[in-house]
């Protein structure tokens, strides 16, 4: 029989922890190394991402493909709002930046909200006319616009510096802004899938026929969805931008590729729960850290071998699909970890110590 | 039923499915309180006739009347709200939702909540059944416990008319007659029903009226009673001769 903690006691234990973290998180930003705290915060910022991506996936089942289309343009927006006028003028040098993003300078979390908002508007104008498209067309479209904001950011020297790129952007993404924004998307995210507006968008996906003919607008809620994930999916790219220092127009920073990541991510972690999101990005941030030394010159007994570059991906890749041959659903599968999980999974372990 | 109150009205409708003519001007009427059926074989069009009527369906010609007002064609959440809900053929629960999630979705368009626990309430009396399974998924259930829960998240939203589109399909005899008992609880509660089976014994002997459908047209109609010793009928949907 399933047992249930008292709210008051799950709120002590959740607030417990987010004090406890705080902790954890403070020791190691001043206990680990640089290279550390930098996967720590590549983490959080994989998990912002993550979780708004699981949020249109996952949890309202649009099978989207367009998520680094938004994250490109968070990293973008908030890019030339933290860049001092002078490094904008020294960066752009085929082409002056336009006026007036050659004069503003903002603070990071307006930027980061400006990155959010700006996403989220063109996941309205993307949404809107693709939408209406369902299963693999919807993939194709998304993918199809992800692409198009690319080439546009190759293409419009005089606001994206083209091929250039941005350079030297200041490494505002610390430990304390990565993981601030990773929990209040978390937040934000939670609290909406367990609203009747989350419950809606869950019934969409479980059958859209059947929510339609119980009163639900789908167009609407499905949009509204992918607008939220799209704010969220501009923040993580503006946390990306200052993490990385440096953004550029090429696949694999903003382009296909890290949708494809993203996707391995929730995939991994299992489609539709937001536990299984956070997984999924710190499982991934560390392994492609960890699994680099495939790609260096290796000594097993007397043989050498050199290092192939891109030979983490193909075991990145193995990986995958063994976890996903042994955990069809993924790690979580939709389960999301909570407290009357843990508690009851503690009650079953005690009187199988007492027969030991 | 000339002189009572009409709920549902449905005049010449016409439907196609690209080139196919499905509904070839289908009239009928729904007075208040009453049950009526439409019998009728497989792609007689009875199906169609409720889809169009809720707006999943689009309708070429021809006009739905819901209390007095024009729904045709218009979109399914606004056919909803105004009172209409449906217990779509093949169960359609939603599978990774729990039945308190599930039961909770008919009543989306809701918002009085005193009222929807009172039809909770109500809903666990029809099927003490969904009571002990709150917590479980809809796709772990039985398929009769599936048929509960369509019928009884059709409820939640405390319709005027409810459409139910094949609820004793798949089911065990014991549980079909116990659906039809149900049906007629219901409407004994004030809600008016438009029935569609397959089933046509069972649908017949629990409706009022009753409308024989073939082909997209409607060819009898009549008080059920009369139906069920019509000669015809008899032949071809009940299996005596």
């Amino acid at each position: 029989m399933e047992r249930r903690l008292k709210t008051s006691t799950k709120v002590y234990l959740t607030l417990g922890l987010i004090a406890l973290s705080i902790l954890l998180l403070y020791v190691a930003s001043k206990t680990l190394d640089t290279y550390a705290i930098r996967i720590l915060r590549l983490i959080a910022v994989f998990g912002v991402m993550a979780v708004s991506y699981t949020f249109i996936n996952g949890i309202t089942g649009l099978f989207s493909l367009g998520h680094a289309g938004f994250v490109a343009i968070g990293a973008y927006t908030s890019a030339l709002l933290t860049m001092s006028p002078m490094q904008k003028e020294m960066s752009y040098i085929l082409e002056p930046l336009i006026w007036p993003l050659n004069v503003i300078q903002t603070d990071f979390f307006t930027a980061t909200l400006a990155a959010g908002v700006m996403a989220a508007l063109f996941a309205f104008l993307i949404g809107y006319p693709s939408l209406r498209l369902t299963g693999d067309y919807l993939a194709i479209a998304t993918l199809g616009f992800s692409e198009i904001i690319r080439i546009m950011a190759l293409n419009m020297q005089s606001v994206t510096n083209g091929a250039l790129g941005l350079k030297g952007l200041p490494e505002y993404s610390n430990i304390w802004w990565t993981w601030g924004w990773l929990f209040i998307t978390v937040v934000v995210i939670t609290s909406l899938t367990y609203s009747s507006f989350g419950r809606a968008l869950k019934a969409i996906r479980d059958d859209a026929i059947a929510a339609e003919a119980m009163g639900i607008n789908v167009f609407k809620h499905q949009l509204m969805a992918f607008v939220i994930s799209g704010f969220f999916a501009g923040v993580g790219g503006s946390l990306y931008a200052h993490l990385l220092t440096t953004i550029d127009p090429r696949p694999t920073t903003i382009g296909v590729m890290l949708t494809f990541y993203l996707l391995i991510m929730i995939v991994l972690g299992g489609l539709g729960s937001i536990t299984g999101a956070i997984i999924g990005a710190a499982l991934f941030a560390i392994l492609s850290e960890w699994l680099r030394f495939v790609e260096g010159t290796m000594h097993i007994g007397k043989w050498t071998i050199h290092g192939i570059p891109g030979m983490r991906m193909v075991i990145f890749s193995l990986l995958f699909i063994i976890t996903m041959l042994v955990w069809r659903r993924g790690i979580m599968g939709m389960e999301e970890l909570t407290w009357d999980k843990l508690y009851n999974w503690i009650l079953r372990l005690r009187p199988r110590r007492k027969e030991g | 039923m000339s002189r009572e109150e009409l709920m549902l009205e449905v005049e010449d409708l016409h439907v196609y499915y690209g080139a196919i003519h499905a509904l070839k001007g289908i009239s009928l009427k729904v007075p208040k309180g009453a049950i009526i059926t439409l019998i009728g074989a497989n792609g007689a069009g009875k199906t169609t006739t409720l889809t169009t009527i809720a707006g999943l369906v689009k309708a070429r010609s021809g006009r739905i009347k819901f209390m007095g007002e024009d729904i045709t064609n218009k979109p399914p959440h606004t056919v909803t709200q105004m009172g209409i809900a449906m217990v779509p053929e093949g169960r359609r629960i939603f599978p990774n939702l729990t039945v308190y999630e599930n039961l909770m979705m008919g009543a989306y368009t809701r918002k009085d909540r005193e009222g929807i626990q009172e039809d909770l309430e109500w809903v666990f009396q029809l099927f003490p059944r969904l009571k002990e399974r709150l917590t479980q998924l809809g796709g772990t259930l039985s398929g009769g416990e599936q048929q509960m829960l369509a019928i009884s998240r059709a409820l939640m939203s405390r319709p005027k008319l409810l459409m139910m589109d094949e609820p004793s399909l798949g089911l065990a005899p014991l549980l079909v007659m116990e659906v039809f008992d149900v049906i007629k609880k219901i409407n004994g509660e004030g809600t008016t029903i438009l029935l569609v089976e397959q089933n046509a014994m069972g649908a017949l002997k629990t409706a009022h009226y009753g409308y024989v459908l073939e082909t997209g047209k409607i060819v009898l109609e009549g008080p059920t009673d009369e139906l069920l010793q019509n000669e015809e009928v008899k032949k071809a949907y009940l299996g005596v001769a």
